[in-house]
Formats: structure tokens, C-alpha cells, sequence
């Protein structure tokens, strides 16, 4: 079994309340850092842990923090993003549904250490389950005086209140979250200025995701170091992954950074295999943003080493035969699945959710959705590839926010890997509208590269 | 899209009117706005749907223009500009659900129901809709419910029937 921080005590009965969270050690982070350490302390503990955004970019959060303006009398915010939307991803619901102390204890100790007397969860409205739960929890500690005025008397406050969103993927964007939370539409802001800068009503403010601000806790139990030892290279620490599609055991799994992708998708432990004893056929290893690879790619990089789940191995070989690690939304297709269809479904998807800020993403989505309906329908030719190819190109790169790239490396990897399964679909228009193209030659083990001698 | 012209005049009742005044104490001096979806989803949980003159009336609550509170009503999916079922089926419709069986379950429900997606049942029961990943992938196919957002994950044609059954008991 590997470790567990976060999900340590997920199946303890009753855990979603004080009383229990307590009792299993819970809110001992929120002791030790206000009474113990400067807030400048536990920004160097964050920075020693090396923990890297847990929603999907990685960047370092003690450095986030550390980036954090702080002029005199000048208010400073923390807002955590539990906007949680990436198709895929599913983690940070579960957390906030079992264990939701967990996030209100990394919140206050968090919020301390930015110097934040005023912090908001901003949640996806839909979750409204979560959004009651989370009002309870924070009743709870507030009545047990772990929020409010003077916490443990350390003449700290501490002010925690939870959001509504109101439907938008794009409020997952730091600064689109912002907007909304100011009670705008949520258009993404022009970067600089930073939040770390001007975020909320103009004042300096952090945004993190719910798993990178859960995984402050053991980080201040712990210290930094410890936090460290766990993991592989510059991926420390443990990562919550959704698992999702077509596999025996889908759900929720806390895995050590630098497990092999093979063993998370075919061990008991994990996934447990593809479901109905069908073969993988391709997998998104990050949330439907990243790039769709194969299976022979998902498992093995292309010099023929085991792929990791970590930020670095599922990069490896950048776009041509890589991914990312993202917000850990990993996504199987099994054999009888078609690549085409989904990546329709996923270009639908990005264009509903475009803000329609920018034209290259407000215009490509729209056409990349067309152009893929009409090859997944049987009306595609072959031009159509090179111009979604075309269109993807014009896109990525070209926006204020990433929901541009985010809807261009989709389309560009189905087809730097697919290409025949959409040159199929167009050559046999009728024959696709009633089967599949299957596994094809997608998971053949890819040969070793040849070593080659030095001269 | 939302027409200015359909006013459906609507009284806000001091429960509402007292929660609205929780929400907005939340926010500091001077940025009452932030207070707007939050008041948006009361106002839908209370009516089932957002007439505009509720949402002129949220704007004088908030002491903002009408326009700043039509701009984000019909930027956000989730309130409904027009009246739906009592019960508000919406479906997943993205990718990962759609690999376990989301469309089988949108096409069932136009059967089950006899409406399309949109429209409201004769007995002004239920409506359905097709929505954007609702973060439960691994628990797909699923739908939820409003206004509570009651959630129905590893859905079949049996267990949307039976969930139908249900709520036709229930009321």
C-alpha cells in the first residue's frame, strides 16, 4: 500500500465531522502554526515540500505564496478554487464531500500564512451538496473557535465563506474566478497584473486549488522536508487521481508521484484493468485538456522505459509522444471506442464553455466542432484534417486564458496519433456510422529505440 | 435568450429577503455585487426559474444596474431564463460520461418523457437537459436535479425509470 495523506482516514466513520477529523489528529497544523511559526515560516515549509499546483499547472505553490504583494493596510485575499470543471477530474468533490475539514484546516493555516483575514471557497454551483456541506463544516470549527475572532487566542482572524459558481468552466481560471466571485460574467483578466498583485477588489491574492491547499496540513505536520522525501524528482508528495471511462474500479485514488502508469491502471489496488476484459485503447492522463495518447504511449515512453505518474514522465517527449500530469483526470478508452467522437465531444464541450473574449477561441471552437461532427457524421474529407490541424494552430497560443490551448491539444494529439481513424471515418463514411475503427495498431509495444554508438 | 419584455412580477418574502442579507454580508464595504450569483441562486431555488423582474429587483436589492445582472444571468448556465419541469433533469453529456453510456440515457429520457430537450412535460413535472461535465466522471453516467442538485450517478434505463416513478409518487 502506498502512503496516504490526504485520504489517510477516508473510510473512518463520521470523519466529515469536527469531532471525529478531530480525534483522528485533525486541526493539530492549525495549533502548530499559529502558535508555533511566523507566517513566514510556513511559506518556507510550502517551498521546502516542493508542492506543485494540484488543478492542472503545476507551478510551484510556495513560490505562488511567495509572490504575494503585501503593502501596508491593503487588505490580501485567499481564494481557493473548488471551481472544479476539467472533464475528468473529479477529486476535489470527493474531498470536500468526505473530508471537508481537510480543506477548512490547509484554509486557515493557509490563509495565516498569506496574511489573509477574509478567505473565500469559491465552489461550482452545481455542487451544492458540497456547498451545504461545506457551510456545516465551517459552522462546526467556527463554534469550536478554529475560525472567527482571536483563533486560540493567538489574536489571529479569520473570516472562511464559500462561493456559488453559476456554471462556467472557465471560472476555473484564476482570474476569470475572480470576476465571477466580484459578481461579473466571467471573462478571464489580461495577465499582468498577476493576482499575486491586484486579484480581488484590486488587492493581492492567492488562488489555489482545493488538493494543493488540503496538502498544506501534512506539509505543516510534518514539515516540508518530510513532504519531500515522498514522491520522484520534482514531483514530491502525493496526487489525488479521478480515474474514469472504461475501467473495472473508476474513482478516486491517492497515489505517491512516480507510480507507474501500468500498475495505476491494471493493479487491484487502482483500477483494477479495463472493464469487460476489453484492451485499452488510449488515454487522457490529465483531464480532457491534455493530449489523448495511445496505449502503447501511455504505458511506455517512446524509448521504451515504463511511463511514471508524475509531472515530468508523462511530459516526457513533449507533445510529439507526451502528455501531462494536469489536474490528474485520467480518462481510459477501451478498444471499442472511437477517438473521433470524443474528440467531437470535447470540441463541443470547449466551445460551449468559451468565454468569447478572444476570436481565435470563440471562432476555432466553433469551427473545430463543426469540422469534427461532419468527419464523425460521414461527411468529411480529407482537407477537413489538415484544416481542424489548421484551425487548432491558429488557436493555441493565441488567447488570454489557456481554455484556448486547452481546446487545441485535443484536436492537434487525436490527430498527430489518429490520423487513420479519421481518414477512415472519411474514406468509409458508411461503414462508420455503424462501427468502430477499434484498437488497431495503437497498443503494439513500441520497439526499443536502437542505441546507437557514440562517434 | 433572455427577452426584457417577459415580466413575470414576482414578491420576495422576508425569508428571502433575510437570506439575501446574510449572502451579502459576506463581502466588504462597498462590494455588494460579489453577492450576485449567490442571490441569483436563491431566487431560482425559491421560483424554480429567474423572471427578469426578479432580476430587476436583485439590481435594486444590490443597488446596481438591471444590465449587470441580465449580463451575468445569461452568462452562467445555470439559471434558468425560462420556466422549466418542477423537477429540472440535466443530464451529462461530456466525454467521459458519453463512454459509459450518457447518450443511451439522454435518448431514454426524450422516449420516457415524450418532451424534447428544453420543453416541459404536460403536467409540469419534469424537463430535461443535456449539460457540461458535472465533475463525477468516474460515477457516469450521471444527472442531477435542481434546485436542491440532488445527484444519480451509475444510471441505467432501469434506475431513470425508477427514478421518474419516484418522483411522479412524490408529488
Amino acid at each position: 500500500m502506498s502512503r496516504k495523506l490526504l485520504l489517510e482516514h477516508i473510510n473512518v466513520p463520521g470523519i466529515n465531522t469536527l469531532e471525529v477529523y478531530r480525534q483522528k489528529g485533525g486541526y493539530r497544523a492549525v495549533e502548530k502554526a499559529l502558535k508555533t511559526l511566523t507566517p513566514e515560516e510556513i511559506v518556507e515549509e510550502v517551498k521546502k515540500s516542493g508542492l506543485r499546483g494540484r488543478g492542472g499547472a503545476g507551478f510551484p505553490t510556495g513560490m505562488k505564496w511567495s509572490f504575494l504583494a503585501k503593502p501596508e493596510g491593503v487588505a490580501r485575499y485567499l481564494v481557493c478554487n473548488a471551481d472544479e470543471s476539467e472533464p475528468g477530474t473529479f477529486k476535489d468533490r470527493y474531498l470536500m464531500t468526505y473530508i471537508p475539514h481537510a480543506l477548512i484546516e490547509g484554509m486557515i493555516v493557509s490563509s495565516f500564512a498569506l496574511g489573509a483575514k477574509v478567505s473565500y471557497i469559491y465552489v461550482r454551483g452545481e455542487m451544492m451538496p458540497q456547498i451545504r456541506i461545506l457551510e456545516k463544516a465551517i459552522a462546526e470549527a467556527k463554534a469550536a473557535g478554529w475560525l472567527g475572532k482571536n483563533i486560540l487566542g493567538t489574536g489571529y482572524d479569520l473570516e472562511l465563506y464559500v462561493q456559488p459558481g453559476g456554471g462556467a468552466y472557465i471560472c476555473g481560471e484564476e482570474t476569470a474566478l475572480l470576476e465571477s466571485l466580484e459578481g461579473k460574467r466571467g471573462n478571464p483578466r489580461i495577465k499582468p497584473p498577476f493576482p499575486a498583485i491586484a486579484g480581488l477588489y484590486g488587492c493581492p491574492t492567492v488562488v489555489n486549488n482545493v488538493e494543493s491547499i488540503a496538502a498544506v496540513v501534512p506539509i505543516i505536520n510534518d514539515g516540508g522536508d518530510e513532504y519531500a522525501k515522498i514522491g520522484i524528482g520534482r514531483s514530491t508528495g502525493t496526487k489525488l487521481i479521478s480515474a474514469s471511462g472504461n475501467l473495472v474500479k473508476p474513482g478516486v485514488y491517492e497515489i505517491e508521484l512516480g507510480l507507474p502508469v501500468e500498475e495505476f491502471i491494471y493493479s487491484d489496488e487502482y483500477c483494477g484493468g479495463i472493464a469487460n476484459g476489453k484492451r485499452l485503447k488510449a488515454t487522457v492522463a490529465g483531464g480532457s485538456s491534455v493530449p489523448v495518447l495511445p496505449a502503447n504511449l501511455t504505458l511506455k515512453l517512446a524509448n521504451g522505459e515504463p511511463r511514471l505518474m508524475s509531472y515530468e514522465s508523462l511530459s516526457e517527449g513533449g507533445f510529439a509522444t507526451g502528455t501531462m500530469l494536469g489536474s490528474g483526470g485520467f480518462i481510459a478508452f477501451d478498444e471499442d471506442q472511437c477517438i473521433v467522437r470524443n474528440t467531437w465531444n470535447f470540441s463541443r464541450f470547449y466551445h460551449h464553455e468559451s468565454c468569447g473574449q478572444c476570436s481565435p477561441c470563440r471562432e476555432g471552437t466553433g469551427w473545430m466542432e463543426k469540422v469534427l461532427h461532419k468527419i464523425e457524421h460521414g461527411h468529411g474529407t480529407m482537407e477537413d484534417v489538415d484544416l481542424l490541424w489548421d484551425i487548432q494552430r491558429k488557436i493555441e497560443g493565441n488567447t488570454i486564458c489557456p481554455l484556448g490551448d486547452a481546446a487545441a491539444w485535443p484536436v492537434a494529439s487525436a490527430i498527430r496519433h489518429f490520423r487513420d481513424e479519421f481518414e477512415w471515418h472519411i474514406k468509409e463514411p458508411v461503414k462508420s456510422q455503424s462501427q468502430n475503427y477499434g484498437i488497431a495498431n495503437y497498443a503494439t509495444p513500441i520497439e526499443k529505440a536502437p542505441v546507437t554508438e557514440e562517434k | 435568450m433572455l427577452k426584457v419584455e417577459e415580466q413575470t412580477p414576482v414578491a420576495f418574502s422576508s425569508e428571502l429577503l433575510a437570506k439575501f442579507d446574510d449572502v451579502k454580508s459576506r463581502y466588504p464595504e462597498g462590494k455588494q455585487k460579489s453577492a450576485l450569483l449567490p442571490l441569483l441562486h436563491l431566487v431560482q431555488a425559491e421560483f424554480l426559474w429567474v423572471p427578469t423582474s426578479a432580476m430587476d429587483k436583485i439590481a435594486e436589492y444590490l443597488n446596481i444596474q438591471p444590465i449587470e445582472v441580465y449580463e451575468v444571468a445569461t452568462f452562467y448556465t445555470m439559471y434558468f431564463l425560462k420556466p422549466q419541469g418542477k423537477y429540472a433533469l440535466e443530464v451529462c453529456r461530456t466525454g467521459p460520461c458519453c463512454l459509459v453510456g450518457a447518450e443511451k440515457i439522454l435518448s431514454h429520457l426524450e422516449n420516457k418523457l415524450g418532451v424534447k430537450e428544453g420543453e416541459v412535460t404536460a403536467d409540469g413535472l419534469f424537463s430535461f437537459r443535456g449539460v457540461e461535465c458535472l465533475a463525477a466522471c468516474g460515477y457516469g453516467p450521471v444527472l442531477q436535479i435542481s434546485p436542491e442538485y440532488t445527484f444519480y450517478e451509475n444510471l441505467t434505463e432501469a434506475s431513470v425509470d425508477k427514478l421518474i416513478e419516484d418522483l411522479k409518487n412524490k408529488s
